[in-house]
């Protein structure tokens, strides 16, 4: 079970004068089970790079494998890959549009063809996994908290029993608080089910806490796709495209250069603070 | 001299029914006292729904208290008659960039707020002009606002404040919305205005790295002001803070882990380079 | 795809056409409209033709650009020249099998009204390409100006309608977005009957208008905030006013609305049946 990218590309309003390759010669392989974020700044070509993953766009050369099958082929049943594949998209909330939750999150569901009881079965699951209350079922969309808008629009999405759940930048918009609940609902998500996780952010400190891989996209192409912390040791070339490794990063390299013999490889505040008790202890 | 003093300050909504009858009030604000000088950099904190929203709105008189005062520049807010030359000393940025940009060309809308308080034809041109140039934004003055990033659209936000002259800017969170290149931009734009304007700027944000630079910082939660002090005295409070749903940098995070395990640094360590400065001193 | 729509927007160059006064631009529009309709000969076309290269090249928009606002409207065009094309009795019969009879006449009225639907919106996608909204909206209330007088609210209608000019492109890439989102979530927005297809609008059309009303009520707060109180007291930053050039281009016009008039009265071009 995987997804395969070859030699993907793709351009925007072709022909035109706003004509912009987007995508440039991706390969990249996510299998089964990953946790895997993707980040890049605004226009790097993230958020067409997911689009493509559940056929929304289709690409203008390359293959693209589900299960190793090109999507592509003639006959390839879309609305399946849909089913698999589920997209969060920025600010889902502003897709809600039923009379209560519930039934917005039947919406999936429903479109899948299953049963009303099934449908609402499926729904109570989705909204237990999202950490929403059990109050606020029968209540309109419209009338909860940001956060909770944003967890009632991705169970609307979980609902549909995804094996991939794709997020595009779930934070945003969040406050502190509200941003490390949805992630770590997330990242429990990832770990109570067995579906892929796959998350775009372009916060760095996020994505380091939670993710095992990163793809770093620049200018429609795959910059970085290792782990975290080899990731993170180009700091200086992430900061010549516009981003930045987390802070703790840049401090544990100044640190280093100032004399103090710490290890570099730290991306959290809690690996950073063991790492300088180790230098400390040794010293004293 | 105060720009901005609110003094016990409360302000409630009424709760509806779904027929539209009065069920009950809310209270938003609840006596808050806010004293801001002139030229000084302020800012609020708070989670989403902690009231800072509503305060910053006060200070533009598109709310006015339901108890207490506040006063712009002198002006009580309440009176009708002050309510325009309120509007003027203060000027208000918001959080979405899309749904403050009136004009269609740049230039036009930076001259929107010049128009309506009847400036003439030749000042609004050197108006626009001078704004524009001040956020960096002179050389788009003919592109569309829709062509232009986040962080590109909230400059020409800013310059549309600032070419009404105020004296003072809320900037009610205007990086909510944007990209950490983009939030850089805003910040660094806002900064600049300081210098060179010396205009009072009230920044409301959750984002606590926007803030180490403040004059005063106030922490809000439930409409009450619950922390009030300097940049360093709020950050040596870290646990408070998590109490209050904020986050602190990761930096100051990482300082006060470190005193935690018995490293002797001093408390709310707000940057990079004063935490590696301790560290070595004891190495 | 949806955001692809090219007609009525604004098109940034630097010409003579932009620089024209809005009002000249737009009565300069109607006055090309109605002579479309003053003439019935080949003479006639080949002046309006002439006279609309000139201002394309005037007004320095790529003609590919302009072609490709022509795309929303084919469906009407077909459906006009079909109608005309079958349904006019009138002439000769050129073709015939089953029902369907084209004439002399319809072929004529089809190949006429295609041409002037074209050259409608050509003007008046050019009008709208070469002038910004603001402009445009600056134009229509110097225009309607005197409708004040007996009550009519020139000054709201035309920041309305800028207003609206402005949100345009931004609702159309919410639509796109919203569309796609719901895709994800499996909706089927093409197969179905009628019915069908109108319910399944709904989970589109309902966050469309959440979002409309949210970004109106947020606008209307940015508005208040920046002093706007109405029209009265208010300068302008672009006020209008005739040039040299705007008395010109009058000139102009109005020299090719007679000419056009009179060269497809009695300049006789008769091609076949056209």
């Amino acid at each position: 079970m995987s997804i395969r990218l070859e030699h993907l590309n793709y351009i925007y309003s072709s022909g035109t004068s706003y004509e912009k390759h987007a995508l440039k010669d991706i390969n990249l392989t996510i299998l089964h089970g990953e946790f895997v974020g993707i980040i890049g700044h605004t226009g790097s070509g993230k958020s067409t790079l997911i689009q493509h993953l559940n056929g929304l766009i289709r690409a203008g050369s390359g293959k693209l494998y589900y299960n190793d099958k090109n999507i592509y082929e003639d006959g390839y049943n879309m609305k399946e890959l849909r089913n698999q594949v589920g997209l969060v998209f920025q600010y889902p909330e502003h897709q809600l549009f039923e009379v209560d939750v519930i039934t917005d999150v039947c919406f999936g569901p429903k479109n899948q063809g299953l049963s009303p009881e099934e449908c609402r079965e499926r729904a109570l699951e989705a909204l237990k996994l999202v950490g929403l209350k059990e109050k606020y079922y029968e209540v309109s969309p419209f009338e909860l908290s940001g956060g909770q808008k944003r967890r009632a629009a991705i169970a609307g999405v979980l609902a549909m029993r995804p094996k991939v759940l794709v997020l595009d930048e779930p934070t945003a918009g969040l406050d502190p608080k509200g941003r490390d609940d949805i992630l770590e609902q997330i990242a429990y998500l990832h770990k109570q089910t067995d579906m892929t996780v796959i998350l775009v952010s372009h916060s760095m400190e996020d994505i380091a806490r939670f993710a095992d891989r990163i793809i770093v996209m620049n200018h429609g192409e795959v910059m970085y796709n290792d782990e975290p912390k080899k990731v993170f040791a180009h700091y200086r070339e992430l900061e010549k495209v516009g981003l930045a490794a987390p802070q703790v990063t840049y401090m544990m390299h100044d640190l280093r250069e100032r004399g103090f013999a710490v290890d570099t490889e730290a991306t959290t505040v809690e690996e950073a603070a063991d790492e300088i008790m180790r230098v400390l202890e040794t010293k004293r | 001299m105060n720009m901005i003093q609110a003094e016990k300050l409360i302000f409630e909504y009424e709760k509806r029914d779904e027929e539209g009858n009065v069920v009950g009030t809310s209270r938003a604000i609840d006596e808050v006292d806010i004293d801001v000088k002139e030229g000084q950099f302020i800012a609020v904190l708070g989670h989403n729904g902690s009231g800072k929203s509503t305060l910053a709105k006060h200070i533009n008189a598109i709310l006015v208290p339901t108890e207490g005062t506040v006063r712009v520049d002198g002006r009580d807010t309440k009176k009708p008659e002050e309510l325009w030359n309120v509007r003027q000393s203060a000027g208000m940025v918001f959080q979405n960039p899309d749904n403050q940009i009136i004009g269609t060309v740049v230039e036009e809308d930076v001259g929107f707020g010049p128009e309506n308080l009847g400036v003439p034809t030749d000042e609004i041109w050197q108006r626009v002009e001078e704004s524009l140039k001040a956020v960096g934004m002179i050389s788009y003055r003919h592109h569309s606002p829709n062509k232009l990033s986040g962080g590109q659209k909230q400059r020409v936000a800013i310059a549309g404040v600032v070419a009404m002259e105020p004296k003072c800017i809320v900037l009610d969170e205007p990086t909510a919305m944007l990209d950490p290149a983009g939030r850089k931009e805003v910040l660094r734009t806002v900064q600049k205005l300081r210098e060179k304007k010396n205009v009072t700027v009230i920044l409301i944000t959750h984002y606590m790295e926007e803030v180490i630079d403040a004059d005063k910082i106030y922490v809000m939660d439930h409409g009450r002001v619950v922390m009030e002090g300097t940049p360093r005295e709020i950050f040596s409070r870290v646990d408070e803070l998590k109490g209050y749903r904020l986050d602190v940098p990761q930096v100051t995070l990482l300082a006060d882990e470190l005193r935690k395990r018995g490293v002797d640094i001093p408390a709310g360590i707000l940057r990079k380079e004063e935490l590696v400065r301790h560290l070595c001193q004891l190495g | 795809m949806i955001r692809d729509i090219t007609i009525g927007q604004y098109y940034p160059a630097k010409s003579i056409l932009h620089r024209l006064d809005p009002r000249v631009k737009l009565v300069s529009t109607l006055l090309y409209l109605i002579s479309l309709f003053l003439f019935r000969s080949i003479s006639g076309y080949i002046v309006a033709t002439l006279f609309l290269a000139g201002i394309i090249r005037a007004s320095k928009v790529p003609f590919r650009h302009i072609v490709k606002g022509l795309k929303p409207i084919i469906m009407l065009l077909m459906i006009t020249v079909f109608f005309n094309l079958f349904l006019t009795r009138d002439g000769e019969v050129l073709f015939h099998k089953w029902i369907f009879t084209i004439t002399e006449g319809g072929l004529r009225t089809a190949v006429y009204m295609a041409i002037r639907l074209i050259y409608l919106i050509i003007g008046s996608s050019l009008m709208t390409f070469t002038t910004t909204p603001n402009e445009l909206t600056d134009g229509i209330e110097k225009l309607l100006y005197p409708l004040n007088r007996i009550h009519v609210p020139v000054h709201e209608v035309a920041m309305m309608m800028s207003i609206a000019l402005r949100f345009i492109p931004i609702l159309l890439e919410e639509t796109d977005k919203i569309m796609k989102a719901q895709i994800a979530r499996g909706a089927d927005l093409e197969s179905g009957n009628m019915v069908q297809r109108v319910k399944s609008m709904i989970p589109i059309l309902v966050p469309l208008f959440v979002s409309a009303f949210r970004r109106a009520n947020d606008l209307a707060m940015a508005m208040e905030a920046r002093c706007y109180r109405g029209g009265e007291g208010r300068t302008k930053m672009k006020p209008l006013c005739y040039r040299t050039r705007d008395r010109i281009a009058y000139m102009v016009v109005i020299v090719y609305v007679i000419g056009v008039f009179l060269i497809g009265k009695y300049v006789p071009l008769r091609v076949w049946i056209f």
